[in-house]
């Protein structure tokens, strides 16, 4: 199964020239590297094909690495009900590439794009509507990128003066805690206080 | 609040309180006279940040995030979070958790069903179906109840299995509730199906051919009720439902009461899966032995020094999954209900992206109630099934 997988990611590869960039099998999940300017005729191939027919967009999310050039990843699902498939498309961009919309080939994506951009500031190009869609009205920033933290910037309270509900910066009692419960023994990239001296003397 | 724009057109708001807005749904509805023309939900004002607060917390403590999604069907959601991990690890799940797991999957989605049949009766002007509906539904909770030890937010399905064994007494109880239940079914089939004012609010209204339900990726019962039988648990089985006989009902014409009649076929089906489940359901382990993930039994945990070391490490550092990424989608009662997991190799994911059904089926309202009547926007809503836990996360 694994095999015909792969050898079907190599038939995709070989009739879209130039627009696959890499094939990975991630527990046996085939998943393609798709260049940015192609994806629209890469999600219409695989749309019509006959020998694809993943006529179903199941989703798409961003994904965060900061310390890449090119921080973001979008990642499409798409899923084939005639062929029981699955395939896993991913596009690489930063804040200023938009990255084509797929709205025109799959109106599933709708949605999913303005959820991209809401949460990472990911934009797309030709989408008919690019608003926020899951923040409040107002909301400023990128809430799902890896720099911004997890209590926010403002919280919302009710003002006995003005009578209404006002923001208001975080302020939160205590510290927000998060543990590091990483093992020192084992994978943690840090150094603990007082183990300078140690490490460098080992080197 | 119309704002009158011509002769007949005005801009609506509907919501965000609404009785059968299901949750917190806001549309503008743009519409001529009673026509609606266009409309735009707004949704998010149940956002909480379910994904960024899963990537600061371990695999652990992220899986009761995953019961406040879909409210309505909790573990049917946990369910898919433990498949992602678990196929991350290479985690196999004994076969009695596995059955475990399958039984109150089963629960989930009469859980779910019914909650979406009677109150979608009660949005098109029936008052009955929902009090009948929702009296199974305490028993069933209360079933959540025994085996979990809370009605909503179970926290059952761990990776590995489950968080512990069925009490004694609890497989025959719900025997006892599945036998009596296809008679409750009757019942309300009876108050709805061949109701007349049921099927004037019903037939014909919101058609979806199979093309446009591909394009705007529907999944579950929305997708099935334009006539294509796909089921993940026949698809692509997970768990034991490969060795469970089970029917897949479809529709015929794609309309809001063809929807409502695979929904009643469905709970038939998930009765007789939960009664097979009951009936073959083996012993042994619920869960994996492999305590580097599942945690030590509490008994063992007072006489093992292995054992408290385990449980002390699991439940401070959590254990670590291995780098890679994952999708695992299971047949939720609502659609397809993914969650794509992208491990670093900590004991926290780095990326977990949930994938609701209701979040597909609500963006297509607008193109479902174009043309339709204001009064249809509700039974179109209703039979979407969807619920605002899991499109706003």
């Amino acid at each position: 199964m694994t095999q015909t997988l792969e050898d079907f990611g190599k038939e995709i590869s070989d009739a879209l020239p130039g627009a696959v960039l890499a094939q990975t099998m991630p527990l046996g999940q085939l998943t393609l590297e798709v260049a940015s300017i192609d994806i629209v005729r890469t999600m219409k191939f695989l749309r019509d094909d006959p020998g694809c027919a993943f006529a179903v967009l199941i989703d798409i999310c961003g994904v965060d690495w900061p310390q890449r050039a090119k921080r973001f990843d979008v990642v499409y699902h798409l899923l084939s009900l005639t062929k029981n498939r699955r395939i896993r498309l991913k596009v690489q961009t930063d804040e200023a590439s938009p990255v084509p919309s797929v709205v025109g080939v799959f109106a599933a994506a709708n949605w999913f794009e303005r959820e991209a951009f809401d949460m990472y500031g990911i934009t797309f190009a030709d989408h008919p509507d690019m608003r926020r869609l899951l923040t409040d009205y107002g909301f400023s920033g990128y809430p799902m990128r890896k720099d911004f933290p997890l209590s926010g910037y403002v919280e919302v309270h009710y003002d006995e003066e003005v009578k209404r509900v006002v923001y208001r910066p975080v302020e939160l009692v205590q510290e927000f805690r998060d543990f590091d419960f990483m093992s020192p023994w084992e994978g943690a990239r840090y150094v603990l206080p007082g183990d300078e001296k140690s490490s460098k003397g080992r080197g | 609040m119309a704002d009158v724009l011509g002769d007949q057109r005005m801009t609506m708001n509907w919501g965000p309180q609404h009785p059968s807005a299901h949750g917190v749904l806001r549309l503008v509805m743009e519409l001529d006279g009673e026509i609606v023309t266009r409309i735009d939900p707004h949704i998010g004002l149940l956002h909480r940040g379910t994904e960024k607060l899963i990537e600061h917390k371990t695999y652990l403590q992220a899986l009761p995030y995953f019961d406040r999604l879909d409210y309505v069907a909790p573990m049917n959601q946990e369910h898919a979070f433990s498949l992602a991990v678990e196929k991350l690890l290479g985690l196999e799940v004994p076969p009695r958790g596995q059955y475990i797991r399958v039984l109150f999957s089963e629960i989930g989605r009469l859980l779910s069903h019914l909650l979406n049949v009677t109150t979608q009766a009660m949005d098109v002007g029936a008052l009955t179906p929902p009090l009948w509906g929702f009296e199974e539904r305490e028993k069933l909770m209360i079933f959540y109840e025994r085996a979990s030890g809370a009605r909503l937010h179970a926290n059952y399905f761990r990776t590995g299995g489950v968080h512990q064994d069925i009490p004694g007494g609890l497989a025959e109880d719900i025997y006892g509730f599945c036998e009596h239940f296809p008679k409750v079914l009757d019942d309300i089939e009876g108050l709805l199906t061949e109701n007349r004012i049921f099927k004037q609010r019903n037939v014909d209204i919101g058609i979806v051919s199979r093309e446009e339900a591909e394009a705007w990726g529907f999944s579950g019962v929305m997708l099935r009720s334009t006539g294509l039988a796909w089921d993940l648990r026949r698809a692509q089985p997970y768990e034991c439902y490969s060795d469970l006989d089970f029917k897949i009902p479809i529709g015929k014409n794609g309309d809001c009461y063809d929807r409502y009649l695979m929904r009643m076929e469905e709970m038939r089906q998930s009765n007789n899966i939960m009664k097979q489940c009951l009936d073959r359901m083996p012993s042994g382990p619920v869960s994996s032995q492999d305590n580097k993930v599942v945690p030590p039994k509490r008994g063992e945990m007072k006489r093992s020094m292995e054992a408290l070391i385990h449980h002390f490490k699991l439940f401070t550092e959590g254990y670590h999954v291995p780098e890679g990424e994952v999708y695992a989608a299971i047949e939720a009662p609502k659609g397809e209900f993914g969650v794509y997991l992208i491990s670093d190799g900590t004991n926290k994911p780095y990326r977990c992206k949930i994938r609701p059904p209701s979040y597909a089926h609500l963006q297509a309202i607008d193109f479902m109630c174009r043309g339709h009547m204001l009064a249809d926007v509700s039974a179109v809503l209703g039979s979407l099934d969807i619920v605002f836990g899991e499109i706003d996360r």
